[in-house]
């Protein structure tokens, strides 16, 4: 059984227009433009290809594919002819048997002839045709060859042979075509050429380690390290991605109980069969030897860890909360759920906190990234969610990124909006820093808005100035599908003085004249669609800014179809899906208040017990209440608020002020070193469930893998609730899934074979819409008409001062992932070994800075110590660095400040003043100490 | 060393702009550096890989220090037939280097030329945009030290010149004159009757394929109203070919009026004129021609052509590879369809005619299809620029209607070979046209009577070998020229023809045998039926050629 899927050659043609011919005397329809390969593939007739695959643009350079039309001279290749009516081609006869074997033979005659010993062996293109040709004899010999070519191994996770290659040119074509990158080219000409980067070796590159060049490779010349050390798998699972909010599919490819590789999925709908280097390659964490397996308990943080049993540990925790409410009331302990679990996870955690705990004090990590995008959202349209999916951005003709920076954060989009900027859409980046997205090989934006950080608001008042007083509107949408009372209080409000460009300038530090023409062709270049990131929600007014990008959408009608929207690009794989199982302590799953006495009802019913019927503590509130002594007890859930919630001294004095904290998770994390109770957590090759992406796909997560543990985490967490005396009795998760069906409206048609029929499906799915949603909003707005809301600009307090006179923003890159605790444990770390601070030269140079020089970056909250990356994509005025690394202690400085609707935190905007330092900070040294001492507390082997 | 970025900033919006950039890094400082690399990719908003893959792809794109002075010899057929090959080892025996190499201390480099244009007056080599010709081993030392002398390339006078009749005997940039005679006089016609006059004409391409020009027009013509292009190929690499060089240089402004009046019959509002690098003078002489043009009027808004230089790769006088090319990028070949007619440049519908071809237009749409048509024979209508080189006393443009017996014209205008020894082979239409023995001469020079005996008149090169040539080392020439030149997309191309040049080379050390002749026939068989464009299609001509008509050369039985 092979395990490539079917490739038929060349890409599917959307045309209605049907074309009738006939190959090797068959009768087949195609769609015009289809090529004769593609056709003849889909009528079950084969014909032999090498450089030709479906996820690429016909090249014909391999010449395996000649066929014979009547009436045409010679042999033409079928993966560049097009089908036209009443074409009569044979695919097959002697000549185009013999000629096919002639092309082979030259094939053969400079490639080594090690198939036995190969790692493509089995899965190699260039030994099926050679087979499929009847090549018996290669009759050149010992003529000039590239058998000596040496092997470039310089990239972790793929090796570059090209004593193998075949010149098909595909990898370098999927670099272009799929990826964007252009990372690799054909050096020289004629028997000379070669595939190459620009630089010495793959790693040195501009090279992105996505993979494509190597899932498009048809030898071994590119070819996963995996595969040469473990062999070809022999069996697949399809599953989901544990990283971005993406969501990409992945084959999972094993050999027995072993991982081999991860292969994007062909028929994914998120990913297309793309992938980038964390999903493709950065998973070698599941088996990492930091990896705890076992339940370890502990009385004090100080104390040495003791590996017990489940049943052991498990009685521990809910001993130990138990005893909390009983002496401190029932408000006293709580927990948090991680966007990083599946549905299924998070729905047990938030219901064992409401029906066992008997409160609402259940929060998720959400609450420090998209929590202004649920809420500004649905202020104004009426949902908790991004308006359309992925694919709506090959129908956008103008694509503006605020605050988000796709290619490292979000790269397999990333590659989307460049095909797509690439055929011609026009692109605007409001960001502080210079992304790639403003200009990287054959991508240019038309504006790039460097903007201060903080002055979001702003920014997008001045686009609804220019819209409001210039006649951009669209009156025609608004009027029809927006409720006009507050459009007019909204008209008004924007074209208010103090919203012009020309004011804003001196806001952002964007020049008038930007701004002006941004907002113009925002406006006016058809299908405007807006994605977004954290750089918009976490502020003081993130949501404000999420609700401005709304009115703007509204004003100018992009709502409603393919091609416009406003879309949160989500960090987590789940994060979408967290907030929908009821995640935040004022809502019920599906979004519904606990206030709600209705909705209420309805889980008091099902669940049997009364619900508490009132909001209950956010994450900041319990860590406020733990140092003030009234709040005990924590259960967190694959989240690591030690390192990535803000003020970082803070949440290590409440994490400290707590008489329990349960730690579920795969590593001893910075949150663990604080724990009473480590309850080992599965990785997502363990889990099976679902994921909800970015553009609300429920997508399934199948086990390929036992539990290393032993439990799968709903298991665990179902155990603690029945130990805590509340009676839960699921016996799977696809259970799970169909109480969330039953509770939730949105979800009401999901069901796990539902999934494993139709592969995903975007809520809601109900009895409204049996097959999901694409696009929201299409026919009204889910609240009935959509909400103009007013934006005033609040300023930050946190501005720059003659103290702290730089502003701090922080992101991620491409080869690590938030906390870093899964991609610090791969390969990916010789990409960023540590964390640095970028600083535009003339801030650098003021402060005698020199590039890699050590400097103390110092907030009124606290200090860190960094290496320099003196760098001109950050403005004078802004530096920037990433929080991947625990010792780098980024939120050390970060501050108190947050969203005033959610409390996100302004991770985004910190006050620092940057001097050159000599030795780490004294956080930092007190770090080493602790993360020295609690390793020592570890049970020994 | 300057700041590589004033260098190319002045490409940064051109057409083709990053090769113009690059040959312009070499031109101000001898080759190309990784900064300069850098420089380039950052300019254009390219990737590293993109440049680096165009600098490998180039010949004249260096990538080390050029030696001092470097002499560049002609190793083509008619330079071949005239001795380039004891001048070549003479050379290297001086320097004490093997061609393609440098002599230690830098001062001097040979390196190899395929065509420099001046194939009447072979052998030819040049030295810093320079060409040397009528060279023979005794001028290596004056190549070293000094400067040997050159000769024009003579237009033989014939009867009917109708493309080069002011060539040779105008001021080539005297717009005046050009007008006088007639140029840029004929009041506007319409689209639809300058179409009607080339289809009467029965004009075919001269590049090589002879394609009939009317269908290419009227392709072009019917696509949408929408950006359109008109690229003339100046990419005149085909040994013993100069006609291109010839009237590029002695009548600029016939080209750009050909060019004008094709671009307005098809709608097209830009021209370019793509001139391969081994041209420097035809560049200075269109440069300014073309400035001339802009001011008299003849180019304007509706119109303009701009002139594009070439970086050196044969493979570029192929259309699609040209386009390519033309767009900066490696000049790999394009699968087709889609034609160029219908996708060419940038995706634009797209005319792409040789020189000559643009050449006939003007003559043609003052005359009249009809009086074009009675020149030549048949299908082969009209004049045609015959180029004769080799070893002949007397090599040149003779300007003919089709249809002379090619042994007749040899006679008439060559006066015998240079050696004073028996005519053995003549190759007709460049490295891909066929080797033909004495017994073919009577054939006429028509396109139909030159493919029913296999071969082709191509763009009218006819290069003449004595009976010192060896046939199966102009077969082995043939398969290394292809190996050379080949782009290196398709597979027969790429690795067949390295395989034939080692059989080739097998043959040349131990002696042809049965099956080597079929495993030869069986790869000429794949290359010619099976690769993409017609460099690895036509290869197989010469070498068949020199099999079928000269056995003997092969120890076969005659």
């Amino acid at each position: 059984m092979r395990l490539a899927d079917q490739d038929l050659g060349t890409k599917q043609v959307n045309n209605t227009r049907i074309v009738t011919l006939e190959i090797n005397g068959e009768t087949v329809s195609a769609p015009a433009g289809t090529s004769i390969m593609r056709a003849a593939e889909e009528a079950g007739i084969p014909i032999p290809k090498l450089c030709a695959t479906d996820s690429l643009d016909a090249f014909g350079s391999c010449r395996m594919c000649l066929v014979q039309i009547d009436g045409k001279p010679g042999f033409v290749s079928s993966c560049t002819q097009p089908v036209q009516q009443d074409l009569r081609v044979v695919t097959q006869n002697d000549d185009i048997a013999r000629l096919r074997r002639g092309v082979m033979e030259l094939y053969i005659s400079d490639h080594p002839l090690d198939c036995l010993t190969c790692a493509a062996n089995g899965d190699c293109e260039l030994q099926d045709v050679a087979g499929q040709v009847g090549l018996r004899d290669v009759r050149y010999a010992g003529g000039s060859n590239h058998a000596n070519d040496p092997i470039d191994k310089s990239n972790p996770y793929f090796n570059y042979d090209p004593s193998k290659c075949i010149v098909c040119s595909r990898c370098v074509r999927a670099c272009e075509e799929v990826q964007g990158t252009f990372a690799l080219t054909i050096d020289g000409r004629g028997f000379a050429s070669r595939v190459a980067t620009g630089a010495e070796d793959f790693f040195a590159s501009e090279c992105v380690s996505c993979g494509a060049c190597v899932q498009a490779c048809p030898t071994a010349t590119l070819m996963e390290k995996s595969v040469i050390d473990h062999g070809v798998p022999d069996r697949s699972i399809v599953t989901t991605c544990a990283y971005c909010g993406v969501g990409c599919s992945f084959k999972a490819e094993m050999k027995g109980e072993q991982v081999v590789r991860m292969m994007p999925w062909k028929d994914g709908k998120a990913n297309h069969g793309h992938s980038c280097v964390k999903g493709r390659f950065a998973w070698g964490y599941a088996n990492h030897q930091d990896r705890i397996t076992e339940p370890m308990i502990r009385n004090g943080i100080t104390d040495q860890w003791q590996t017990v049993s489940w049943d052991e540990a498990i009685q521990f925790a809910a001993n130990r909360l138990s005893r909390i409410q009983e002496e401190h009331g029932r408000f006293s302990i709580g927990g948090i759920t991680s966007s990083r679990c599946t549905n299924e996870e998070v729905w047990v955690v938030q219901k064992m906190i409401r029906a066992a705990f008997n409160n609402n004090n259940v929060d998720t990590c959400a609450r420090v990234c998209h929590s202004p995008t649920g809420y500004g959202l649905k202020q104004t349209f009426g949902t908790s969610a991004g308006t359309q999916h992925f694919d709506s951005v090959t129908e956008a003709d103008v694509i503006m990124i605020i605050g988000a920076n796709p290619t490292d954060a979000h790269p397999v989009f990333a590659s989307q909006i460049k095909r797509r900027v690439r055929e011609g859409a026009k692109l605007i980046v409001i960001d502080p820093r210079q992304i790639d997205l403003v200009r990287s090989a054959h991508i240019e934006a038309s504006h790039h808005l460097p903007l201060l950080p903080g002055t979001n608001v702003p920014m997008m008042n001045a686009f609804a100035h220019v819209l409001v007083t210039e006649g951009l509107l669209d009156e025609s949408f608004v009027q029809e599908r927006c409720d006009l009372e507050s459009f007019n209080a909204w008209r008004e409000f924007a074209a208010q003085e103090e919203n012009s460009p020309f004011a804003v300038a001196k806001i952002t530090g964007v020049p008038e004249e930007e701004i002006r023409l941004a907002a113009h062709l925002f406006a006016t270049a058809g299908n405007g669609a807006i994605y977004y990131g954290l750089g918009v929600t976490e502020h003081s007014q993130g949501s404000t800014m999420v609700m401005a990008m709304a009115n703007l959408a509204m004003a100018t009608g992009n709502i409603g179809r393919m091609g416009v929207g406003v879309n949160p690009l989500r960090g987590q794989n789940n994060v979408q899906g967290s907030c929908d199982m009821g995640s935040f302590p004022h809502e019920l799953p599906g979004y519904r208040s606990v206030t709600d006495d209705a909705a209420r009802g309805e889980f008091d019913r099902h669940w049997g017990v009364p619900l508490h019927n009132e909001p209950g503590l956010r994450i900041p509130n319990m860590l406020d209440e733990a140092c003030a002594g009234t709040f005990k007890g924590l259960y967190i859930q694959g989240e690591d608020i030690a390192q990535s919630d803000p003020n970082t001294l803070h949440v290590e004095a409440a994490l400290t002020s707590m008489e329990c904290v349960i730690v579920q998770d795969l590593f001893l994390n910075e949150t663990a070193k604080f724990a009473h109770v480590f309850l080992p957590g599965t990785s997502f090759l363990e889990k099976d469930g679902t994921f909800i992406n970015a553009e609300r796909r429920i997508n399934r997560v199948r086990p390929v893998m036992k539990t290393q543990t032993g439990m799968a985490e709903w298991e665990v967490t179902q155990a603690l609730a029945n130990a805590m005396g509340y009676d839960m009795n699921y016996s799977t998760s696809a259970e799970i899934m169909d109480e969330i069906a039953e509770l939730t409206p949105s979800f009401t048609g999901v069901s796990f074979d539902f999934l494993d029929e139709h592969g995903s499906v975007q809520w809601p799915c109900n009895a409204g819409a049996p097959e999901g949603t694409p696009i929201m909003h299409v026919d009204g707005f889910v609240r009935g008409k959509g909400l103009f809301i007013l934006t005033d600009y609040q300023p930050t307090s946190e501005t720059a001062n003659r103290k702290f006179p730089l502003l701090l923003t922080t992101g991620r890159i491409l080869s690590q992932y938030n906390v870093g605790a899964q991609t610090r444990r791969t390969e990916n770390v010789r990409w960023l070994e540590e964390d640095v601070l970028e600083i535009h030269p003339a801030d650098a140079e003021m402060r005698g800075i020199r590039n890699g020089d050590w400097v103390s970056i110092k907030s009124r909250i606290g200090e860190i110590t960094l290496r320099a990356d003196i760098s001109e994509r950050v403005a004078v005025g802004v530096v920037y660095t990433t929080f991947h690394h625990p010792m780098t202690g980024t939120n050390v400085v970060t501050t108190e400040l947050s969203d005033w609707a959610t409390e996100c935190p302004e991770y985004k905007v910190t006050a620092v003043e940057i001097s050159p330092a000599n030795h780490r900070s004294a956080w930092q040294e007190k770090f080493i100490s602790r993360r020295d001492q609690q390793i020592d507390l570890l049970p020994v082997e | 060393m300057n700041n590589p970025a004033h260098i190319i900033e002045p490409y940064k919006d051109q057409t083709g702009g990053t090769i113009s950039a690059l040959r312009a890094l070499v031109l101000a400082q001898g080759y190309i550096r990784d900064v300069d690399q850098h420089a380039v990719a950052e300019l254009f908003n390219i990737s590293q890989a993109e440049v680096r893959g165009i600098v490998s792809f180039y010949s004249d794109l260096r990538t080390n220090p050029p030696a001092n002075k470097i002499i560049q010899v002609c190793q083509a057929e008619a330079c071949q037939a005239t001795g380039c090959r004891p001048l070549t080892a003479t050379l290297e025996n001086r320097l004490d280097i093997a061609m393609g190499e440098s002599t230690p201390d830098n001062e001097f480099a040979l390196e190899s030329v395929y065509c420099l244009g001046h194939c009447a007056n072979g052998p030819t080599a040049m030295i810093d945009d320079t060409v040397y010709t009528n060279l023979s081993s005794a001028d290596a030392d004056s190549l070293i030290n000094g400067k040997p002398d050159t000769a024009p390339t003579e237009i033989v006078e014939t009867d009917n010149r109708l493309i080069f009749n002011r060539c040779g005997r105008v001021d080539p940039l005297d717009f005046d004159a050009y007008r006088a005679d007639g140029g840029f006089s004929t009041a506007p016609t319409s689209s639809e009757s300058v179409l009607a006059e080339i289809r009467s004409s029965g004009l075919r391409g001269r590049g090589g394929a002879g394609f009939p020009a009317h269908i290419k027009w009227q392709t072009v013509a019917d696509q949408p109203k929408n950006q359109k292009y008109i690229v003339c190929n100046a990419d005149e690499g085909d040994s013993g070919t100069f006609a291109d060089r010839l009237i590029m240089e002695g009548d600029p402004f016939l080209l750009i009026e050909g060019m004008a009046v094709a671009a307005g019959a098809v709608g097209a509002s830009k021209g370019f004129i793509y001139l391969r690098s081994e041209y420097p003078e035809a560049a200075g002489i269109l440069t300014e021609a073309l400035q001339i043009a802009r001011r008299e009027g003849a180019l304007n808004e509706i119109f303009d052509i701009e002139l594009f230089i070439g970086a050196g790769a044969y493979i570029c006088g192929e259309e699609t590879s040209l386009l390519e090319s033309l767009e900066g990028k490696r000049g790999i070949i394009r699968a087709k369809p889609p034609l160029p007619a219908i996708e060419g440049l940038f995706g634009k519908p797209t005319l792409v005619h040789n020189v000559i071809t643009l050449c006939s237009v003007p003559w043609i749409i003052k005359n009249g299809g009809e009086a074009y048509r009675r020149f030549g024979v048949g299908d082969s209508t009209g004049t045609m620029p015959f180029q004769l080189s080799g070893n002949v006393k007397r090599g040149g443009l003779v300007e003919l209607p089709f249809g002379m017996p090619l042994g007749e014209f040899i006679d008439a205008y060559g006066g015998g070979t240079r050696s004073g020894r028996p005519v053995k082979a003549v190759q007709v239409g460049g490295p891909l046209g066929a080797y033909l023995s004495r017994e073919q001469l009577g054939t006429p020079l028509t396109y139909e009577a030159m493919a029913a005996i296999g071969a082709g008149i191509g763009h009218g090169g006819i290069v003449v070998f004595d009976d010192t040539v060896d046939l199966i080392e102009q077969a082995r020439y043939a398969f290394a020229f292809c190996e050379h030149e080949s782009c290196g997309k398709c597979t027969p191309c790429r690795i067949g023809s390295v395989r034939g040049r080692e059989l080739m080379e097998d043959i040349q050390q131990s002696g042809c045998t049965k099956e080597k002749l079929i495993l030869v026939k069986d790869l000429c068989e794949v290359m010619e039926k099976t690769s993409l464009c017609q460099m690895g299609g036509m290869t197989p001509i010469p070498v068949e050629s020199a099999i079928r008509h000269f056995p003997g050369d092969f120890g076969l039985e005659q």
